[in-house]
């Protein structure tokens, strides 16, 4: 059995599993069930000025059959006062003293509001901070939230200021709801921080309904939009962890969220670059005891692997991560079928004929049957056949001998210039 | 006038084919949707419905999640036969019947999904388990099927050292000589013996206790025994013919088609009367079938509501093309100068009015309605004997050869012998079961580790 323990920034915990801040971890008693559970760790429901909710706050996608591909709400931050919370966190670190319990802070844009929650909140026990940049509704408009968190000085200004007080490792929280999160990751370091979060919940609106024309969800027949979360968010939020990995200037510790439902998808995060995780919606569509499976699959995977400590994942993968113009333009794959596997629905036939480049063939051979054949010449390595096909292993991608020496894009045109240099040498001389 | 027809062996290649698992397995790709399809309720009806208590929702998950190991792992550590059972239990009864989902939709095909994660554990060879540090005592456990294996698991992982003695040459007791293979091959009951014996269980086979080891050396030199050894073979109907060449004990004449070594039963061709309309009953009449046999039929005194056989089997039988003939009471076995049995005389019976001590209505023979059936051999399957014998040599107490024990502490009249499975079955002392036998195996064995070496619950502070 490998060690599943990690260290993020200095903030240790039994096992890579937190609860990220939401309603999960709204109360001490859900916090410490939590706990009880086999969750590592929490990020305790944000801190600040006590809101008021509506009523009729979430909504979620459903997929095919499957439940919550995608979950959206429009809930604040507590709703419960500052003292109470802070009675509660300091009960369940008690009980707790080996789990990480990280408070999530959201106040005004204030260096005065910082200092003194900051203060606040350390002086009750806590083993980190995690500073809330990211509501993307309700907060945003009282400048706090997104609104902070989309505006790169004033997350640095921000980060800066409770920097100044803190005592404990501080996290940055990233909304998604920007063009480049690398930008605003930078300027957390550049404020400060000791490890950065993300991704917050994404701008949406769930749905509208067909029969009363209402928003999904509605408040009273008015809608506002809200943060999207859950499976669906997964790549967006696994490219913004990797893309802040490989990011030289950023180069802290990141504690990986968004749409991690199973062991696999947090191996994932880890993989890219996340030193641990935070989850929110596979815990409220599950109830806790889903870290259990996260646990076990987790340990079975890192023995399968003959790691000894799951920090050893943190960041294999992200050298592999780069820019399209560092791609081997002369890589080549071609689709295969496997006659024998295929069961003849013909999708990735119709995918490829409609919507690819026209390369699989319908054939009979010749006792009557059906089957498909790649033109492999003609095949571009799209891989959208496969991704279609619904059966296991009736379409393998498979490696063709290059034709010509690898060559990315960004070699090319360095080639090129430095063929049109020559050239226009060559005119002027 | 109707003499014998010929009747022979269906040839090894038939038989290879007819006797091999009838239900296949799942593919990836359907264990894969199946269990997405799983809800996950919480405080799960399936678990309670399930007499091991396996955490099903959690095992369904692991499979979703491509960790099969966690999943054989969950399953085995709640049943230590969970292979087995994934194959014999009467899901529908059980597990599947409590699914939530059986309104809303069909419900999770829990068998099929146990037997995918224990498949993998089969063909993977990894270990699952360890057994625990010693804690210096001796456990002697007589019988090595369902109940003896699973006793003697849990008792090898609570630290003691544990001896099965089996009387059979192999362990696995009715799941690998008493339930056809077709719906379960010898080889997974005997890869469950193998996982018991992996943890350093001790399994002494050809040895019967009573005969080869006397019960008082096993008292002397354990600090408990665990007696497991299940039933007997199918007992006599007292009725005349009996002796006949073509008249068979169904539990030996499944065995017949399970033992490497035995020869089988010539009956390609034959017709067949199956006595009886248990599960014993139902298996002797398929495994008629698979041995070639050109009728089958079920000659049952009551009806179809009495009957004890579960609907899917009765479906299975059905399937598989054999007959039933119900309010049918045979009343002796008809055979030839050379000895074989040519007819089978029964009576026809109807339910009167008054219940019998089990609360079912009880048959009675019309007068005067005898008949002939014509046939070249005859099952029966009305029940199994008790290990009287054994049983009296331990001198516990019993009502009428089923052992009695205290539910709390597992024990039977004797304070050092404890007793599990078919053996304390019957006499309104449950079903007879695989997944039952399991349980009560893990039951008494945790009841031995209370009483002989409790855990020491924290360390000293
Ligand atoms: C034909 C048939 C079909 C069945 N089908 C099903 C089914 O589909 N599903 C289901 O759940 N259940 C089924 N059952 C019932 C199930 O097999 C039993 O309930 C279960 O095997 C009981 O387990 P056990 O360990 O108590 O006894 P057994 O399986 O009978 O094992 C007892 C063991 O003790 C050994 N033994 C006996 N005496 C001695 C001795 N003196 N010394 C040493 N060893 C001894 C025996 O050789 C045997 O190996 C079926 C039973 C039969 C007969
Ligand atoms: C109902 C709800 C309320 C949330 N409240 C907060 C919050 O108060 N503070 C915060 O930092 N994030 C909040 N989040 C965002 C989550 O912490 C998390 O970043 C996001 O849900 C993505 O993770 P997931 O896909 O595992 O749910 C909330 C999410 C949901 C669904
Ligand atoms: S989950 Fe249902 S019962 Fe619970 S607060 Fe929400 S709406 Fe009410």
């Amino acid at each position: 059995m490998a060690d599943l323990r990690i260290n993020l920034a200095g903030i240790e915990s039994p096992n890579p599993f937190w609860l990220a801040s939401a309603p999960p971890t709204n109360t001490g008693y859900q916090v410490q069930r939590a706990f009880e559970a086999g969750w590592g760790g929490a990020v305790w429901k944000t801190l600040g000025e006590p809101i008021i909710n509506t009523s009729s706050r979430f909504a979620a996608v459903h997929f095919g059959g499957q439940r919550v591909a995608g979950f959206n709400n429009i809930e604040l931050i507590t709703d419960r006062p500052l003292e109470v919370n802070l009675k509660e966190i300091y009960e369940t670190k008690k009980r707790f003293p080996k789990h990480a319990l990280v408070a999530s802070l959201m106040v005004e844009p204030k260096r005065d509001k910082w200092h003194e929650i900051v203060k606040r909140v350390e002086a009750i026990g806590v083993d980190g901070l995690e500073l809330n940049f990211g509501c993307p509704h309700g907060m945003a408009e009282r400048g706090m939230g997104a609104a902070s968190g989309q505006q790169p000085d004033l997350v640095e200004r921000q980060t800066f200021w409770v920097k100044e007080v803190a005592a404990t490792p501080v996290i940055v929280k990233l909304t998604p709801n920007i063009t480049d999160i690398t930008v605003t990751a930078r300027h957390a370091v550049m404020g400060g921080a000791d490890a950065i979060s993300l991704i917050n919940t994404i701008n949406s609106l769930a749905g509208v309904d067909l029969d009363t024309w209402n928003t999904i969800p509605h408040v009273g027949g008015k809608g506002a939009h809200g943060g999207y979360c859950g499976p669906a968010v997964k790549p967006i939020a696994l490219n913004m962890v990797a893309e802040c990995a490989r990011h030289p200037q950023v180069g802290v510790p990141i504690s990986g969220i968004g749409g991690i439902s199973s062991w696999q998808d947090a191996v994932e995060f880890m993989l890219m670059g996340a030193t641990g995780v935070q989850i929110c919606t596979a815990a409220m569509h599950h109830g806790f005891r889903i870290v259990e499976e996260m646990i076990d699959g987790l340990n079975n995977y890192l023995d399968d692997k003959g790691l000894s400590s799951v920090t050893e994942l943190v960041g294999q993968s992200v050298p592999r991560y780069s820019e399209w113009g560092n791609l081997d333009l002369n890589y080549a794959v071609v689709a295969r079928i496997n006659t024998e596997t295929c069961i003849n629905c013909n999708k990735c036939h119709i995918a490829c004929e409609d919507t690819s480049h026209q390369c699989i063939e319908r054939h009979t051979d010749s006792d009557g049957k059906p089957y498909l054949k790649v033109r492999e010449e003609d095949c571009v390595g799209c891989n959208l056949c496969s991704i279609v096909c619904p059966v296991d292993g009736a379409i393998d991608m498979v490696e063709v001998p290059a034709k010509l020496p690898a060559m990315t894009w960004n070699e090319r045109q360095r080639a090129l210039a430095l063929l049109d240099a020559q050239s226009s040498e060559a005119e002027v001389g | 006038m109707c003499g014998h027809k010929t009747v022979t062996t269906i040839s090894p290649d038939a038989f290879a084919r007819n006797f091999s698992e009838a239900v296949p397995g799942l593919t990836r790709k359907a264990a894969a949707e199946e269990a997405n399809r799983c809800l996950y309720c919480y405080d799960a009806p399936c678990i309670k419905a399930c007499p091991t208590g396996i955490n099903i929702p959690s095992f369904i998950k692991r499979i979703a999640t491509g960790n099969l190991k966690g999943a054989a792992t969950t399953i085995l550590d709640s049943n230590p036969v969970g292979a087995s059972c994934a194959r014999v239990c009467p899901t529908e009864e059980l597990c599947e019947g409590a699914c939530v989902l059986n309104d809303a939709s069909e419900p999770i095909r829990i068998g099929l999904l146990q037997r995918y994660a224990t498949d993998w554990a089969m063909e993977s060879g990894k270990a699952l388990f360890r057994a625990g540090p010693s804690n210096g005592k001796k456990v002697a456990v007589i019988g090595g099927g369902p109940a003896g294996l699973s006793a003697a698991r849990e008792l090898a992982r609570d630290g003691f050292s544990v001896v099965i003695y089996e009387a059979r040459e192999r362990a696995g007791g009715l799941d690998t000589y008493g339930i056809v293979s077709f719906r379960l091959p010898q080889r997974v009951s005997l890869w469950e013996a193998e996982q018991v014996e992996k943890l350093g269980v001790e399994i002494r086979t050809g040895v019967k206790v009573g005969e080869d080891v006397p019960v008082s050396e096993l008292l002397d030199d354990y600090d408990a025994v665990v007696l497991a050894a299940g039933m007997g073979y199918v007992p006599g109907l007292g009725i005349e013919g009996e002796e006949l060449d073509g008249v068979f004990d169904a539990i030996r004449f499944v065995e017949a088609t399970k033992d490497r070594g035995g020869s089988l039963p010539a009956l390609a061709g034959a017709r067949v009367a199956v006595i009886g309309a248990g599960n014993t009953a139902v298996d002797a009449a398929t495994c008629s079938v698979r041995l070639g046999a050109d009728n089958v039929k079920m000659v049952y005194r009551r009806t179809k509501e009495e009957m004890t056989a579960y609907e899917f089997e009765y479906e299975f039988a059905k399937q598989e093309g054999v007959e039933f003939g119900w309010l049918t009471a045979p009343k002796r076995i008809i055979g030839d100068e050379t000895g074989k049995v040519t007819h089978l005389e029964c009576i026809k019976m109807e339910l009167s009015g008054e219940a019998g001590k089990d609360g079912r209505r009880l048959p009675v023979p019309i007068e005067g309605s005898e008949f002939r059936m014509p046939a070249d051999a005859v099952i029966l399957a009305i029940g199994q004997t008790r290990h009287q014998k054994l049983i009296d040599s331990l001198g516990i107490e019993h009502n009428r050869g089923v052992v009695l024990i205290d539910e709390e502490t597992r024990r039977t009249s004797h304070p050092k012998i404890y007793a599990a499975g078919d053996i304390v079955f019957g006499a309104g002392g449950g079903e007879a079961m695989v997944v039952s036998a399991a349980e009560q195996g893990k039951r008494a064995a945790h009841a031995i580790s209370r009483a002989l070496a409790p855990r020491v619950e924290s360390e000293a502070v």
